[in-house]
């Protein structure tokens, strides 16, 4: 995306090369760049701003592997005006695309110690490329769990990778749903719930967390009673946003801009924020 | 005391100089300006008050005009001189010139794919007359959201550029005025090209002009003007100080950042809120709020589409909606969202305040919310919930 960082506000074309479906109301799109020199590098955690011609912008996390060259994929919930329309898009059809933006997930600083990644819902998006990052440089990491919430069995992202993670056994993968029918046979219940099943040392680990604000609140506290040190805990968070790179206002959270200074916050940087309402 | 008119050897040189120019030879300040390929823009009387416009003249200027103001209060009425900046700031601010309040990004094309064409920035020159002090800070704050991080943005950076700053210090504060309390004011310390000092007394009508910049020599070269012998800073103090004594409004700034960080849950959120509008008055009005949301139209044909950006304001419900809600849904967390973004978030951001104590938040409320008596309320109950020594 060389152009855009010129022009921050000006996006890329990126041709849809597919238009999967994840689930009822989630989908992923692949796509790449339509000019060569349009990078598809990015950071775990990391996130685009798409556009679809004449709709408008919506922020949305980048869920693919940053460790292959391939095209970059996104995970998006039908949500509003964009979203929809983008659940529309046919394969050969073209977005614009502005980023790379955003403080990505700290791969890099965890190496040497144990990781845990928590996500509720769609947050799993932003966290798969952590995941992969971790899994490509297996040997630098201590123990690795993830703890992934849905809320129905149907609503489950990513089948095929959870079941890969779950066949391994350098790597321990706890999924519970809200509700569920009869024939479902894992855990029910919240998300929270499965941190304490999983070995780590909690003082030699970290922690990446999200999903809806309420869940990762939780989250934090059900770490904490785990004995997780609060700088070792960091959270995705979200707001409106327009420009994604400090000028428009809109995803002001307290003195953080969510588009620059995070999305990835470490959790005593917005601790104080947190459990406030309307901040 | 204009008695020569010198030529100015070295104009190009940025050290700071001081000249003396006549009240009938500033005319020559105009055609230097446009000489030099500049358009100016300044205040003149428009809407029942002193607005930003294009000045076609010296005559332009809002020449024996003065303001007052209050709470919610603004009158235009006839000074008994013919000072050509006799007045305070009126609901104008230059932003609107560096950020314009609604301007096109990109224009996109359906057909062949997707075909994206970043609009074109204007590049015609401006000169910025009549900066007070306050302004220019408000400028230099602007600057650094703007310009000062990773990203530039484009359109404020092809505007800033190629602006010429010609501040003028205040003569006289205004009953909404507290630039002193801000730092930023009644006298502009840097940033201009050009500063005047308007000296109206016995008869005697010229400018004192502090030069601070080389382009500011250049244009300075062609007007007729003589080299001050002494006394022009002691005259400009003399004023400033005199300017500073007549601040219509106190703000106490210390510990400013952390007093509204700690007073989140204050009931007197919840009393501002009562009176507040959420109108957004205060955030077009205030010469640093930057912000801005985007509009994504298309023709009726269907395969052109455009990408406008216009200013927003924090006091709009729409402001943080997301898909699960409003982030901020009550006009409580709205004013503290402001007016703490302004007076202490800002800070951590930008390393400033945002606030430049023009009072124009105070003079265009409709209900005469007044920010230096929110803080002073803040801060006084806070005091008084201490426990005391004795």
């Amino acid at each position: 995306m060389s152009e855009s960082l010129a022009n921050p506000l000006l996006p890329a074309p990126y041709r849809v090369l597919r238009n999967k479906r994840n689930t009822h109301d989630v989908f992923t799109l692949d796509v790449e760049p339509v000019k060569r020199g349009n990078s598809t590098l990015f950071s775990p955690g990391q996130f685009n701003m798409l556009y679809i011609f004449g709709k408008g912008d919506a922020a949305i996390s980048i869920s693919g592997d940053p460790t292959k060259e391939q095209p970059l994929r996104h995970t998006i919930r039908r949500a509003g005006v964009v979203t929809q329309a983008l659940e529309q898009v046919k394969p050969g059809g073209v977005l614009g695309i502005r980023g790379p933006f955003g403080v990505p997930w700290p791969v890099k600083e965890a190496e040497g110690q144990d990781v845990l990644l928590v996500a509720g819902g769609i947050g799993l998006a932003p966290l798969r490329p952590a995941m992969y990052t971790l899994l490509a440089n297996r040997d630098k990491y201590g123990r690795i769990a993830l703890f992934y919430g849905a809320r129905t069995p149907e609503d489950l992202l990513y089948l095929s990778d959870l079941e890969q993670w779950r066949g391994r056994f350098d790597l321990q993968v706890c999924v519970s749903v809200d509700t569920a029918k009869r024939n479902w046979m894992g855990d029910v219940g919240v998300v929270t719930k499965l941190i304490s099943k999983a070995s780590f040392d909690p003082l030699n680990t970290v922690a990446l967390v999200c999903g809806p604000e309420i869940m990762m609140r939780f989250s934090v506290q059900e770490l904490k009673k785990n004995e997780i040190k609060s700088g070792n805990i960091f959270l995705s968070m979200e707001r409106n946003m327009k420009c994604a790179v400090g000028f428009c206002g809109h995803c002001q959270y307290g003195p953080h801009f969510i588009c620059k200074d995070g999305p990835v916050f470490r959790y005593d940087q917005v601790q104080s924020l947190l459990g406030k309402r309307e901040v | 005391m204009i008695s020569k008119n010198e030529s100015f050897p070295d104009a190009l040189s940025a050290e700071k100089k001081v000249v003396f120019v006549a009240r009938k030879d500033l005319p020559a300040l105009f055609d230097s300006l446009w000489t030099n390929g500049f358009r100016i823009l300044g205040p003149t009387l428009g809407e029942g008050a002193i607005v930003y416009d294009e000045l076609n003249g010296i005559g332009d200027l809002p020449i024996g005009w003065t303001d007052e103001q209050e709470g919610a209060t603004y009158r235009l009425k006839k000074r008994d001189d013919e000072a050509l900046f006799g007045y305070n700031v009126g609901p104008h601010a230059w932003k609107k010139f560096l950020f314009p309040p609604k301007h096109r990004l990109w224009s996109a094309e359906a057909s062949n794919g997707l075909k994206i064409t970043e609009e074109k920035q204007a590049t015609q020159k401006y000169a910025l007359f009549g900066v007070k002090a306050c302004e220019l800070k408000a400028i230099l704050i602007q600057d650094k959201v703007f310009l000062g991080g990773e990203h530039v943005d484009p359109v404020y950076q092809a505007r800033r550029e190629d602006a010429l700053l010609i501040a003028v210090n205040c003569t006289q504060a205004g009953k909404t005025c507290f630039c002193v309390s801000m730092d930023a004011g009644p006298r502009a310390e840097s940033g201009f090209d050009l500063c005047l000092t308007e000296i109206l007394k016995e008869g005697e009508h010229y400018f004192i002009v502090e030069i601070g910049s080389a382009q500011g020599a250049e244009i300075m070269a062609n007007v007729p003007h003589s080299y001050e012998t002494g006394e022009a800073e002691k005259t400009i103090q003399t004023i400033t100080a005199k300017t500073a004594k007549q601040m219509g409004r106190v703000m106490d700034t210390e510990n400013i950042q952390s007093l509204l960080q700690d007073n989140f849950d204050h009931p007197r959120w919840d009393d501002v809120a009562s009176r507040c509008l959420t109108c957004a008055n205060c955030t077009m009005a205030c010469p640093t709020c930057f912000c801005s949301t985007v509009e994504d139209v298309t023709d009726i044909t269907g395969n052109h589409a455009e990408r406008w950006r216009q200013w927003d304001s924090c006091f709009t419900m729409d402001f943080t909606y997301m898909n699960h809600g409003h982030a901020r849904a009550s006009a409580k967390s709205r004013y503290r969202q402001w007016m703490t973004h302004k007076l202490s978030a800002w800070f951590d951001q930008f390393g400033t305040s945002g606030c430049v104590g023009c009072g124009r938040c105070i003079t265009w409320c409709p209900v005469a919310i007044d920010i230096t008596e929110e803080v002073s309320a803040i801060r006084e109950s806070q005091t008084a919930a201490k426990p005391t020594s004795s």
